[in-house]
């Protein structure tokens, strides 16, 4: 690879934030795709992987006595430390990571040279996992009122959404062409979701271009023909997911908002949530609060209240919660729209659905809610992610506090999700590993130019794969919850640990209870299988215990009390040391645990290798030594 | 004093009950001397109607009433943190029922509490209170060591009014030397023996503070105590649970600290911890903050951050993880005190001991610390738990102490979901029944006075009813597992949260969790009822029961 000019330093230190007792000693590899640590000090033998698409800055901090040190900020909010003996090797290494970290033609994306073991067919099958059609037809589409149409299949109506949208029967192609020269980038209102049950629909598009008094005849009838295809209901909402002054001001350039005056029967709302520059800025001083070293209960409150994150948090999910209520308690219909209807618009919809339908909190379900609503609708994943060396401003981490939002919902609902809280990881991780083809680029059009199906793997069936550890052992199935209505007063919204400081093994529960359950459930469907071959053999068996069913017992409850090792960490605060800190009998580091299982992960699913995996792993494994290209 | 003359009103018909998320149901409402009734009227006369609301009005925190024409309502903030309403037709008798709620629930005198007067039919009197003898408590300690000895030299309380009869002391330490130590002991609370850390024989000591006063006082006896628990060229640690300037100023009423000239094998260091009236006001905050629904995101964090509770539990952690770390880690022996030594002296030692001791972390362990280092001790419940956060009365000496100490046993329930055999209803049900209850055990301030009250042989304990193989499932860890190890918690902000099934207990929507917690149940029992039963039991009911197998399929 050109931009490695030193694939190995050795000497490098890895400091641990918490304290200086723990600093690892190794050696750093760069290949290919990523950055890799290999700590000789511990007898364990410990890897950090890094992906250099997960990293979002790379930092040369001033020379001190140890070395150069080199700070990594991830997008999965990873923070690695590392101290290089030699300036030079530091200054090398930081260029390279420059370089590696942003690459600037799409075809250097990791996508396109990912190859596992999959044959041509499996890939393809693989992405045709989710078929958008199929989940139309699951909301009764077509029927009277929506149909499915192609008139966008030479992306003539917008060239932001996809080939086939849903709009209403009654709309023409002329009201929908009308429509479209009066949205801001041709983004009509099309239909998100429907609810069956009461034919209440939720429908998205961009802002209007009315500036102070402009008209549109097409677009008039366009709300119109939503409106009427829900009988039920004599009008309709339109919520402006922008505060009303962000929204008056866009007038002054020929966009704005709908006048009520203007359309029959619309409800207009504001909902007030802020641009993805305020949300860029907000999540950037929770990151500074989360990294704070040792901070004191106050400093740590208030930097969270002064960061506004959960504020956002709770704005998103409020604007979720008018919606389906408007859709089931009004039986009204809705049409959503921020500026462009790629940001709020996608969240706001996509959070309503989830909220109103339990298909959506299924593994399949959440695929296609976010194929549909994010990826097919144009949410500018590769401007949003910073995928590509591009304009800063416009990098915003709107999935991300959709993804948190789910997150809270999990927290409110434990029984109502059929995944776990990795799954939402999992996925927030691939969002910006570029490891798959399905986040990449800003549209379909897009995708479909960079022949992202022909050329790379979908996500998907590599998460399916990975079903059991992803699951929710607490999920009480399909039918136990229909429509979630979440209490969104302050307290019920939590400080995400697990995401924000995933890193930080220190800070969270020492004994994982999902683990504990999943192995729970593995060993309850495994001694039910025993169960039903023992019912045939039950006949010729009188007495004595079957030694199978003894032994799995044993060894489940042998697994479950495995004692844990944990230490002691500073307890001294600010205070001068007196005590000499953490003596580590049989320190076993937690992250040469999650280390070995990506391994035994990898040996599991040779076919569909791990995040971590790349071929270069397996000739490291033996050798201790990664091979760079 | 009779009851009688409290109750102004006795029965009131066509009450309006409604609470916090429950549907409001009217009745009858019915105030004796130690409960407040609401049976609701079925459709036929003469029926009983059913009994919806059972409320000790010692239980009862606030009484605030609002008159609007003919009508009037009482609300009642209760010291569990549970709000009731009440809507009594008629002026008089809404008047009359709030005083009457309001005398009631100030009765001040301990033997006309309800515990004296409760007598369940299933449990006897004497059941429960002698479960945990010190003796037995010290007979471990003595198959290890023989340096420390049972001593009744406070039998008759003389000594120390506020300690048990018996203390372990030092095996080489005198009675005599003990009674001349505790003279120079805030309230006679020389140092004793509250932990003994069986893995490398170090304890941990608490007292009061020392006497020094003004002019430095010494004590010849109190430093010949503390030198003997260490060998030559032993450390050992002082905990003071003051700032150094607190403990120093101390001195100018006649308190203090030990010099390190007078007791040069101890090294002091001080973990301020808020205790008294800012712990409490803390309390009153926090409740206030979270019972207004009106608060927008930043108004909520700032009022978490402004009443500082979540600061107090990060302390109090902090200053118990540091005194289990020197008896772990540096091995030394430590010595833990305040001022009084009745407060944060206990909630240091008492948490340190669920760190360190995996026999506190059972259902009987756990009940036998809270035994020795709150209720024995000398921890003044009667005093500290008299009010909770809704009284409007002028504050005397309330202080949420206990609550913080089950607060941060919760924090540590979070961070070691299998390591206590206990789950969060009986550190609530704790909580419950430490401001208000139907049982002995909270009652009183020291041993002391419970002899005085014959608490013991007129009251039931709490123990006796908790520990019915019926009632103490309730309060189980279904994902218990025993751990050896010492638990270390985080004691970063990120690691410490607020604890919701306490301070929301009666505002936030349960149905859910509730749910969730017995989906757990139920796959963890799944988990081992097949090792604990027969083949054949086993597989009859996994046949029998096709729902449970499709669920699994899916």
């Amino acid at each position: 690879m050109e931009h490695i000019t030193t694939p190995k330093v050795e000497n490098v230190k890895l400091l641990d934030r918490y304290a200086n007792r723990k600093t690892a000693n190794g050696t750093l590899y760069l290949t290919a795709t990523h950055l890799i640590y290999v700590d000789a000090s511990s007898e364990v033998r410990k890897e950090t992987w890094i992906l250099h698409h997960h990293i979002a800055s790379v930092e040369k901090l001033p020379l001190t006595t140890a070395g150069c040190p080199l700070l990594i900020h991830c997008k999965n909010f990873h923070v690695a430390h590392f101290v290089i003996g030699q300036e030079r090797d530091c200054h090398e290494v930081y260029t390279s990571l420059l370089k590696l970290s942003q690459p600037v033609k799409p075809e250097e994306l990791y996508a396109f040279s990912y190859n596992p073991k999959m044959s041509k067919d499996n890939r393809e099958i693989g992405w045709k996992l989710i078929d958008l059609k199929v989940d139309y037809q699951r909301m009764g589409i077509p029927n009277d009122y929506w149909e499915i149409t192609d008139v966008n299949k030479d992306y003539e109506v917008c060239n932001t959404y996809p080939p086939e949208i849903v709009v209403p029967r009654a709309a023409n192609k002329a009201t929908v062409i009308g429509s479209s020269r009066f949205r801001s980038r041709g983004r009509i209102p099309v239909l998100s979701y429907l609810y069956k049950e009461n034919n209440a629909a939720i429908c998205r598009c961009s802002q209007p271009l009315s500036g102070f008094s402009a008209r549109c005849l097409e677009d008039e009838q366009m709300l119109q023909a939503i409106r009427e295809a829900n009988p039920g209901c004599a009008f309709m909402y339109v919520v402006d997911t922008r505060p009303k002054l962000n929204a008056m001001a866009n007038r002054a350039a020929g966009k704005g908002y709908e006048n009520e005056d203007n359309y029959d029967n619309i409800r207009f709302k504001f909902i007030g949530i802020e641009n993805i520059h305020v949300m860029r800025n907000s999540l950037q001083k929770l990151l500074e609060v989360c990294e704070t070293k040792s901070p004191s209960m106050s400093d740590f409150l208030t930097g969270l209240e002064n960061s506004g994150w959960l504020r956002h948090i709770k704005a998103v999910m409020d604007a979720g919660v008018f919606l389906a209520k408007a859709v089931k308690d009004e039986n009204a219909s809705v049409l959503v729209h921020c500026s462009d209807g790629w940001d709020r618009t996608a969240q706001v919809c996509s959070l309503a659905s989830l909220l109103l339908d339990p298909f959506y909190r299924t593994f399949k379900g959440f695929m296609v809610l976010i194929e549909k609503e994010w990826i097919a609708m144009g949410h500018k994943f590769s401007h949003r992610c910073g995928h590509l060396d591009g304009d800063p401003k416009e990098v915003s981490p709107v999935f991300t506090q959709f993804i948190e939002c789910v997150w809270q919902l999990m927290q409110q609902f434990p029984c109502a999700f059929e995944f776990n809280e990795r799954f939402l990881l999992e996925i927030h991780d691939h969002v910006y590993s570029c490891q798959f083809g399905n986040f990449l680029g800003t549209c379909h059009k897009e995708r479909e130019d960079l022949k992202i199906f022909e050329k790379t793997h979908s996500l998907w069936p590599f998460l399916l794969q990975k079903k059991q550890e992803l699951r929710n052992p607490l999920y009480k199935g399909f039918t136990a919850y229909k429509e979630l209505q979440p209490n969104t007063l302050p307290f019920s919204f939590q400080f995400w640990c697990g995401m924000y400081n995933r890193f930080d093994k220190g800070m969270h529960p020492k004994q994982c209870v999902l683990d504990h359950l999943l192995s729970c459930m593995s060993q309850k469907m495994k001694l039910e299988d025993n169960a039903s071959e023992l019912e045939n053999k039950l006949p010729f068996l009188d007495g004595p215990l079957p030694s199978e069913a003894c032994s799995l017992s044993k060894v489940g409850s042998a697994a479950s009390k495995t004692p844990l090792l944990n230490t002691p960490q500073d307890y001294e605060g600010e205070a001068p040391p007196v005590l000499t800190n953490g003596i580590s009998v049989g320190n076993i580091d937690v992250m040469a645990d999650v280390d070995q299982k990506n391994k035994e992960n990898l040996s599991n699913h040779q076919d569909l290798p791990d995040l971590n995996a790349t071929n270069v792993l397996d000739s490291e494994a033996k050798e201790g030594e990664p091979q760079c290209h | 004093m009779e009851f009688s003359e409290l109750i102004k009103t006795a029965t009131v018909e066509s009450v309006l009950l409604a609470g916090t998320g429950l549907p409001a149901v009217r009745g009858t409402l019915c105030i004796t001397s130690h409960h407040l009734l609401l049976s609701s009227c079925p459709g036929g006369d003469g029926q009983p109607g059913t009994v919806e609301l059972w409320l000790l009005i010692r239980n009862v925190d606030a009484v605030e009433k609002r008159l609007a024409g003919s009508s009037g309502t009482i609300t009642l903030r209760c010291k569990d943190l549970k709000v009731l309403q009440l809507e009594i037709p008629g002026m008089e008798e809404c008047l009359n029922i709030a005083s009457s709620i309001e005398a009631l629930s100030s009765v001040d005198s301990v033997m006309m509490m309800y515990p004296f007067f409760y007598r369940p039919q299933d449990l006897r009197l004497e059941e429960g209170w002698h479960l945990f003898p010190l003796e037995q408590y010290f007979q471990k300690i003595a198959a290890q060591t023989n340096q420390w000895r049972l001593s009744d030299l406070n039998r008759d309380f003389t000594t120390c009014p506020t300690y048990p009869a018996g203390v372990i002391v030092p095996a080489a330490v005198s009675d005599d030397t003990l009674r001349r130590a505790a003279r120079f002991r805030q309230g006679g609370r020389f140092p004793v023996l509250s932990y003994y850390h069986p893995r490398n024989g170090t304890v941990m000591l608490r007292s009061s503070q020392p006497l020094t006063g003004p002019n430095r006082k010494r004590c010849p006896e109190d430093e010949v105590l503390l030198g003997t628990v260490l060998d030559e060229g032993e450390r050992g640690f002082i905990i003071d649970t003051r700032s150094a300037q607190a403990a120093k100023q101390a001195r100018m009423t006649g308190g203090g600290t030990e010099p390190k000239s007078s007791y040069p094998q101890w090294k002091r260091l001080h973990r301020p911890l808020e205790r008294g009236r800012p712990l409490q006001e803390s309390f009153i905050k926090l409740v206030e903050a979270c019972n207004d629904a009106s608060l927008s995101m930043d108004r909520w964090l700032s009022r978490l951050e402004s009443c500082r509770w979540l600061s107090h539990v990060k302390a109090a952690l902090s200053t118990a993880c540091l005194a289990a770390q020197c008896l772990d880690r540096e091995e030394a022996s430590v010595l833990v005190h305040g001022a009084e030594g009745t407060d944060t002296t206990l909630l240091v030692t008492a948490l340190a001991q669920v760190i360190l001791d995996p026999g506190c972390r059972t259902m009987v362990g756990f009940q036998g610390l809270l035994e020795r280092e709150w209720i024995e001790a000398g921890h003044p419940f009667h005093l500290r738990c008299a009010r909770s956060a809704y009284s409007h009365a002028r504050l005397k000496q309330e202080a949420p102490l206990f609550l913080l100490f089950l607060d941060c046993v919760w924090q540590l329930s979070r961070q070691f979901p299998f390591s206590l055999e206990f789950g969060e209803s009986l550190l609530l049900a704790l909580f419950d029944n430490a401001y208000a209850s139907d049982y002995g055990t909270f009652l009183c301030n020291n041993e002391k006075e419970r002899c005085l009250c014959k608490v013991k042989e007129n009251t039931h304990s709490l123990w006796a009813w908790l520990n019915q193989p019926e009632e103490k499932k309730k309060y189980l860890n279904p994902l218990y597992s025993h751990n050896p190890l010492v638990i270390w918690p985080s004691v970063e902000p990120q690691s410490i949260q607020l604890w919701q099934g306490l301070f929301f207990r009666w505002i936030r929507p349960s149905q859910y969790l509730e749910e969730a917690r017995a989906e757990m149940q139920r796959l963890v029992e799944a988990k081992e009822a097949p090792a604990k039963e027969s083949a054949g039991s086993r597989l009859s009911r996994s046949l029998s029961d096709p729902a449970a197998r499709t669920e699994n399929e899916r």
